[in-house]
C-alpha cells in the first residue's frame, strides 16, 4: 500500500519492538515493558499484538488472525486485511498452512509446530492485578518469587464454590519461576501451553508490556495437590462436526431454550466436516 | 536462656530532617524473651520497631540478626529475597491497626492460610486444618473461617491478625501496640492470649507500648526512650518499682493505680 511502511509500523518502532521481544525470550513469562505505539484500531481490539505481529512479519509469512478461534469475526477479518493490505502478506484460515498465527482468546486446536509463531493479544498482563492494586509491589512479588496471594484466590475459591472457578485467563507458572497471565483463553487452553513447539509471543497494548514463552518450555497452571488443575468443556459433542475433543461455544438457536454446541475453532470444524465427521445438527438439517 | 543475643541493635541512628528520632540507640534481645519498649508519643519506638525489622534503613548503626543455624545476618545488608523470607517465616509483625495486615477481601481461613501458601504448602485440606486450629488458638469460632474479616469486631480482627502471623511459627515477633484501640476488657482478654502464646511456643517479641501496664504484664524486660535515647533498660519489675532516670520515674508515676 502506498504511503506506508511494510506492515504499518515504522521500521525504529518494529526494531524497538524486537529487541523487548528479544528480552521476552531470554526471560520466559517476565513482562518486558514497550513504548506502544497509537494503531488504527481502538484498545482492546488487538492494539498489543498488532504490534508484535507486525514487528515480527516478513514478506514470505503466512498470516492467520483468529477471534475466539473463529477467523470469521469482525477482528479476524479486520485484522487480517490491515496485513494483507499494508504488508501484502498471504493470509489464510488454516492453521497448518500459517507461519504467523495472531489470536485472541483461543489457541488453535491443531497442535502448533516449530516453525510456527503464535502472537496473543493480552487485556491485562499483570496476573496479580486483581489482587494487588499496586504495580511498585507487584513487580516486587514478581522479583522476590513471592507468589502465596496467587494461592490465596484459588483457597479462596474453594472454600466458596469447593473449586476452582476461574475458567479463563487461568494464572500459569512459567519455567517454574514466573506467574504469567495466559491471555483470557479458556482454562481448556491450558495444557496446550506447555512444551509447546511454537514460539508464544505476548503483546498488551494498553498496558504497554511483551512477554513471551519460548518454545518447549514447561507451564504449569496452578493448583492444590489436593484440587488439581482440571481443563473445562462443556459436555457435549459438537453439533456441526461431532468432536469430542474441541472447545465448545454455546449459540442460542432459538427463543424456546434451543441451543447448539459447536467447536469454536471454525478451521479445525471445517477441516473435520470436509472429512466427512458430521454432528447431530449437522445430520438432521441432511435428513430435512 | 543462652548468651547469644537473637537480635541486637548497635549504635542505631536515624534522623527526619532535623527530628532525632533514634540516637545511637543499643539494644538486645535474647531468644523466647519479651522486650517492651515504652515511651511517650514521638519518642521514636515505632521508629526502633521498623528499623530492626528491616522495614526502615538507619542512618547509622546496624542490626543483627542471627538465623536458626546460628549466622549472624546485617538485617539492612541482607539481599532483598532473604529478607523477604525472613519477614514472613521466621518473623512476624502485628500492626496496631490490623487492617494494615490482613487482607479484608479474604476470608479469614484465606488469611490465616496466606504465609504457609507462601511457604510452598500446596495442599488445600491441610492449610484448611491448619487455620482452623490457629483460629481455635486465638479463639475464634469454626464457623467463622469463611467469613470475611470486615464481619469481624476489633478484638477478633487483632485475634485474627495474630493467628496469621503465628501460623509459621515464627520466632521473633515485632508488635506495634497490639491492644491500642481496643476496650478495656477486650485488651485484658488479648493480652492473656499473646502471654500464653508466646510462652507457649517460645517466640521473642519485640513489643512496642505506651502502657505501663501492658509491659509490665508482658514484658521481661523493659526499655525506656526518651527522644529517640534509651534512657533506662533492664528487668520489667525493677525498672517499674525502681526507677532511676527522672523521664522514668515521671513516666511510672504518671501512671493511675488502679
Amino acid at each position: 500500500m502506498k504511503g506506508y511502511n511494510f506492515a504499518y509500523l515504522d521500521e525504529q518502532t518494529k526494531r524497538m519492538i524486537r529487541r523487548g521481544l528479544l528480552k521476552a525470550v531470554a526471560i520466559p513469562g517476565h513482562q518486558v515493558p514497550f513504548g506502544s505505539r497509537e494503531m488504527p484500531l481502538p484498545y482492546g481490539w488487538g492494539t498489543g499484538g498488532i504490534q508484535v505481529t507486525a514487528s515480527i512479519l516478513g514478506t514470505d509469512d503466512v498470516l492467520k488472525v483468529i477471534d475466539q478461534g473463529a477467523d470469521d469475526t469482525t477482528n479476524a477479518v479486520s485484522i487480517r486485511r490491515f496485513f494483507s493490505l499494508t504488508a501484502g502478506v498471504r493470509t489464510t484460515t488454516e492453521t497448518v498452512e500459517a507461519t504467523v498465527i495472531q489470536t485472541r482468546h483461543r489457541i488453535p486446536e491443531k497442535p502448533l509446530r516449530e516453525d510456527q509463531i503464535i502472537v496473543y493479544q493480552v487485556p491485562t498482563p499483570e496476573p496479580l492485578s486483581k489482587l494487588e492494586p499496586s504495580k511498585v509491589e507487584t513487580r516486587r512479588m514478581h522479583g522476590l518469587a513471592d507468589y502465596g496471594l496467587m494461592h490465596v484466590k484459588l483457597y479462596e475459591d474453594i472454600s466458596r464454590f469447593g473449586q476452582i472457578s476461574i475458567s479463563y485467563d487461568y494464572p500459569v507458572m512459567v519455567n517454574e519461576r514466573y506467574l504469567t497471565s495466559p491471555s483470557p483463553i479458556p482454562a481448556f487452553d491450558n495444557p496446550k501451553m506447555d512444551m509447546m513447539p511454537a514460539l508464544q509471543l505476548f503483546g498488551a497494548g494498553r498496558e504497554k508490556r511483551l512477554y513471551a514463552i519460548p518454545p518447549w518450555t514447561r507451564v504449569k497452571s496452578l493448583d492444590f495437590e489436593d484440587h488439581p488443575f482440571r481443563a473445562i468443556n462443556a459436555p457435549h459433542p459438537c453439533g456441526l462436526c461431532g468432536a469430542t475433543d474441541s472447545y465448545l461455544d454455546e449459540i442460542v438457536t432459538d427463543d424456546h431454550g434451543g441451543r447448539l454446541f459447536v467447536c469454536s475453532d471454525t478451521d479445525h470444524c471445517s477441516e473435520r466436516r470436509a472429512a466427512g465427521h458430521l454432528g447431530t445438527e449437522a445430520l438432521r438439517d441432511a435428513a430435512e | 536462656m543462652t548468651d547469644q543475643t537473637l537480635l541486637s541493635g548497635r549504635g542505631l541512628s536515624m534522623t527526619f530532617g532535623s527530628i532525632a528520632a533514634l540516637a545511637a540507640v543499643e539494644v538486645d534481645l535474647w531468644p523466647g524473651e519479651v522486650l517492651a519498649v515504652v515511651g511517650e508519643s514521638g519518642s521514636g519506638k515505632t521508629t526502633l520497631l521498623n528499623v530492626l525489622s528491616g522495614r526502615l534503613a538507619p542512618d547509622h548503626g546496624v542490626a543483627w540478626y542471627r538465623d536458626p543455624a546460628e549466622r549472624l545476618h546485617d538485617v539492612h545488608a541482607m539481599p532483598a529475597p532473604a529478607l523477604r523470607t525472613l519477614q514472613r517465616s521466621d518473623w512476624g509483625f502485628v500492626h496496631q491497626d490490623p487492617r494494615q495486615n490482613l487482607r479484608m477481601s479474604v476470608s479469614a481461613g484465606g488469611n490465616v492460610g496466606e504465609r504457609l501458601m507462601a511457604q510452598g504448602a500446596r495442599n488445600y485440606q491441610q492449610i484448611r486444618a491448619t487455620a482452623l486450629d490457629w483460629l481455635a488458638q486465638v479463639e475464634i469460632d469454626a464457623d467463622r473461617i469463611d467469613d470475611l474479616p470486615r464481619t469481624f469486631s476489633g478484638g477478633m480482627l487483632q485475634r485474627l491478625q495474630i493467628a496469621r502471623t503465628l501460623v509459621t511459627h515464627p520466632r521473633l515477633v515485632f508488635m506495634d501496640e497490639p491492644t491500642g484501640g481496643l476496650d478495656v476488657s477486650v485488651q485484658a482478654r488479648l493480652l492473656d492470649l499473646i502471654r500464653s502464646l508466646v510462652a507457649r511456643l517460645n517466640i521473642a517479641v519485640v513489643l512496642v507500648t505506651h502502657d505501663i501496664a501492658v509491659a509490665r504484664l508482658m514484658a521481661h524486660r523493659i526499655a525506656v526512650m526518651q527522644r529517640g535515647r534509651v534512657v533506662e533498660t533492664g528487668l520489667t519489675d525493677q525498672v517499674l518499682d525502681d526507677p532511676r532516670h527522672p523521664y522514668t520515674q515521671l513516666l511510672v508515676s504518671s501512671v493511675l493505680s488502679a
